[in-house]
């Protein structure tokens, strides 16, 4: 049956009252937006949000403004190349970016690393997630407000970040994995400086309980703001600390059979049944004192060994596809690594980066809060810019 | 009638010419106490407190660093949004400075130093405290950007709302001063025995509620952290302050501190004795004009006294949420108020009689 003159016309001033009425609702309220350039979103990412008065009706996040394709990238370099681009995407912890990719190019070739690599990648990797959620912790509180905490969390990861800068010869960008071990050993006398360095954050997280977990304010500001429940976090593909603040307990570090060494270690995972800001904040809290606990127990128990595999001096990945994930500071990290056999780098590589999942909760979230709470939602769920747009 | 010789507007020139000092003394003291405010507790207290140094290099540890950023900001272009509605823009820090002025006229620093010694002292600090308002809604309607005018907005809400816990805070002191003149009430002071011990007896021991109200509802006067919310950089970026840059910034600057420095100092006038040192009679020395001197030292002591304890508050916590805010001055802070009054008459009453 073909459409008449008349049902088209019905069609289009249909259609045409339907933007009437979506424009006298859009009328109502006021836009704002909220970055790129705002001191809120850790970088650029934009949020555009419908106010009416200080409530939200409606939020929008637009990611993308420090998109630099690095899945494209890595296409045309090789697999050595490749960690330095990847140290760039979550870049308060960058090691823990290589350890994944590094692993897929390993399972590719059918090489293991030898356990002693295994051990330091895995102390890298927690100090990486120190270095990561300590500033978290303190960041926290600027964006309440309270801009105290933060400069105790800028001056105890410098001790994590001493530590990374003496074994791996860079601060925030190690570039210290190498497909089948590692660069280098550790220096000489650095599992005994690190006891320092750990005494230092496991102190910094007290004072944070002190400051912050402790505060009325802070308390009255984060408990039951921007609830997250569990099967809304499952939908939206949540991981990491911000999955496991809404009661889901799930960690790769142990749920997953890797070749790194959490599993010598003797450690527990926090979960948190409120979902809210505060629980993901006592979350990464805990995690953060974990984390000092597994690295000490990783180089009180470290093997002796060689820390690189026999990897031939050119290296040729075959043909095959791997999948590998890990529990990043921000939360799952995987890379799909799909090689062509030939000489160069991968032929593709689809990264899966936490933060961007964790965001795309927000449009839900964000509905019916009101502005201040905006803010210690977006800090609470912590994401990192590089670690969206990538 | 021929006007007196020497007259200006059929006014005797000596008025003129005291006028003429008590304002230029108040000009001068409003920006340097802002200065003090700054240098010892924005940049050194807070760096102290957050494990750092703060400025070193300008002036002997740092001292000059105030007087480097003025400058600085006095050169700075004087840019006007393109939206904005320019004349407001340029009048509204006037207008939250010429409040922070006015508070200095009321304040004795001695027994006779005193740019206006009005009878009803504390009404009027108060009163022209809460005129700032009218210039912090000024500043965030012109610059016709939407995060001041939310800032403008809550600043609104917030200081109608503290003004009021803020008066009553005071009306205990007023109550057992007998007098609304700031030099009566620290005569009062002086005077004041507490279980007939003289010399010590403050009215921050009797009325110790009322100090802490008054404290409370200060730091909200001066948006300072527990209350920002108004300028709260983390999410409204700088709120009514956004827009503004260089000049006109500096006077916003400055009408903050200078804020800060005189209610801190209403704050030791009211409940810490003004500029009466206790175990000294009235005469200084022997000397009926020894206080006069020593007076305003005394004042500025208990002054940064007061401040460092607002300062540290403003340092050490988050900010509440708007409405969190309002429900503590309205469910709080009023309803305490009132009970220190009424416990203040009734003990009053008992016991005088």
């Amino acid at each position: 049956m073909s459409v008449t003159e008349h049902q088209k016309s019905v069609y289009i001033a249909g259609q045409a009252a339907d933007a009437r009425i979506s424009f006298d609702i859009e009328a109502e309220g006021m836009t704002l937006n909220l970055g790129p350039q705002h001191p809120a979103t850790h970088g650029t990412l934009r949020i555009v949000v419908r106010l009416d008065g200080e409530q939200v009706i409606w939020a929008d996040p637009i990611p993308g403004y420090m998109h630099r394709g690095y899945e494209k990238l890595c296409e045309v370099r090789d697999y050595a190349q490749v960690t330095t681009l990847i140290n760039r995407i979550d870049w308060l912890g960058s090691f823990a970016n290589e350890v994944p990719f590094i692993l897929a190019a390993e399972e590719l070739m059918g090489i293991e690393a030898p356990p002693r690599a295994q051990y330091i990648r895995t102390v890298l990797f927690e100090m990486a997630r120190l270095a990561n959620v300590s500033l978290f912790l303190g960041d926290m509180g600027v964006q309440l407000g309270a801009i105290t905490p933060v400069f105790y969390a800028f001056r105890d990861r410098e001790f994590v970040l001493n530590l990374i800068e003496s074994a791996t010869g860079g601060r925030f960008h190690p570039n210290f994995d190498r497909i089948g071990g590692l660069k280098d050993d550790l220096p000489k006398g650095w599992i005994e400086e690190s006891k320092g360095a750990l005494e230092r954050i496991r102190s910094f997280c007290d004072q944070m309980e002190d400051l912050l977990v402790g505060n009325i304010i802070f308390q009255e500001r984060t408990r039951g703001i921007g609830i997250i429940p569990r099967d809304v976090a499952l939908d939206y593909g949540m991981s990491g600390a911000n999955a496991r603040a809404s009661g889901i307990d799930w960690d790769l570090r142990r749920d997953e059979a890797s070749p790194l060494a959490w599993k010598h270690a003797d450690w527990k995972v926090f979960t948190h049944p409120d979902g809210d800001s505060f629980a993901r904040y006592w979350v990464r809290l805990q995690e953060v004192r974990e984390s000092t606990r597994i690295i000490e127990q990783l180089l009180g128990g470290l093997p002796a060994g060689p820390i690189r595999a026999k990897v031939p001096a050119r290296i040729r990945v075959p043909k095959g596809e791997a999948w590998v994930h890990t529990e990043n500071p921000l939360g799952e990290m995987g890379y799909y690594v799909v090689s062509d056999g030939s000489p160069g780098g991968p032929f593709r590589c689809k990264i899966r980066t936490p933060s961007f999942s964790n965001i795309s909760v927000v449009p839900w979230l964000l509905r019916g809060v009101y502005v201040p709470d905006v803010i210690t939602i977006l800090a609470s769920l912590y994401f990192i810019l590089g670690d969206i747009d990538r | 009638m021929s006007p007196v010789a020497g007259s200006v507007f059929g006014i005797h020139a000596a008025y003129w010419n005291t006028a003429l000092l008590k304002t230029l003394a108040v000009l001068i003291v409003a920006p340097t106490g802002a200065l003090i405010i700054v240098y010892v507790f924005m940049f050194k207290m807070m760096a102290h407190m957050q494990s750092r140094l703060g400025p070193m290099d300008v002036g002997p540890h740092g001292t000059l660093q105030p007087v480097a950023e003025a400058v600085k900001w006095l050169q700075k272009e004087d840019v006007f949004p393109a939206r904005a509605d320019s004349r407001v823009f340029a009048l509204a820090p006037l207008v939250v400075l010429v409040s922070t002025f006015l508070i200095y006229v009321v304040i004795p620093v001695s027994p006779r130093a005193v740019a206006a010694d009005l009878d009803t002292g504390v009404l009027f600090a108060l009163a022209v405290s809460s005129l700032s308002v009218i210039g912090v809604l000024m500043a965030g309607w012109a610059s016709a950007n939407k995060y001041s005018l939310m800032g403008a907005l809550r600043a609104a809400g917030q200081l109608i709302a503290y003004e009021l816990p803020l008066v009553l805070a005071v009306v205990g002191v007023v109550m057992q001063a007998g007098s609304l003149n700031l030099n009566t009430i620290v005569l009062a002071q002086a005077h004041f025995k507490l279980f007939g011990v003289g010399g010590i007896g403050f009215f921050a021991i009797p009325q110790f509620v009322g100090l802490l109200l008054f404290l409370v509802a200060a730091q909200a006067e001066l948006t300072q952290t527990p209350f920002d919310m108004p300028i709260a950089e983390s999410e409204l970026v700088a709120g009514y302050l956004t827009e503004y840059t260089g000049f006109r910034f500096l006077l916003f600057f400055i009408g903050e501190f200078a804020t800060a420095f005189a209610l801190a100092a209403l704050a030791a006038t009211l409940f810490l004795g003004g500029w009466y040192f206790p175990g000294y009679g009235l005469h200084w020395g022997g000397l009926a004009w020894g206080r006069q001197l020593v007076g305003p030292a005394v004042l500025v002591a208990k002054v940064l006294i007061v401040a460092f304890f607002i300062f540290w508050i403003r340092f050490s916590f988050p900010r509440f949420r708007e409405d969190q805010l309002q429900a503590f001055a309205w469910k709080f802070l009023i309803p305490l108020a009132l009970v220190n009054i009424t416990l203040t008459g009734v003990l009053k009453v008992a016991v005088h009689a």
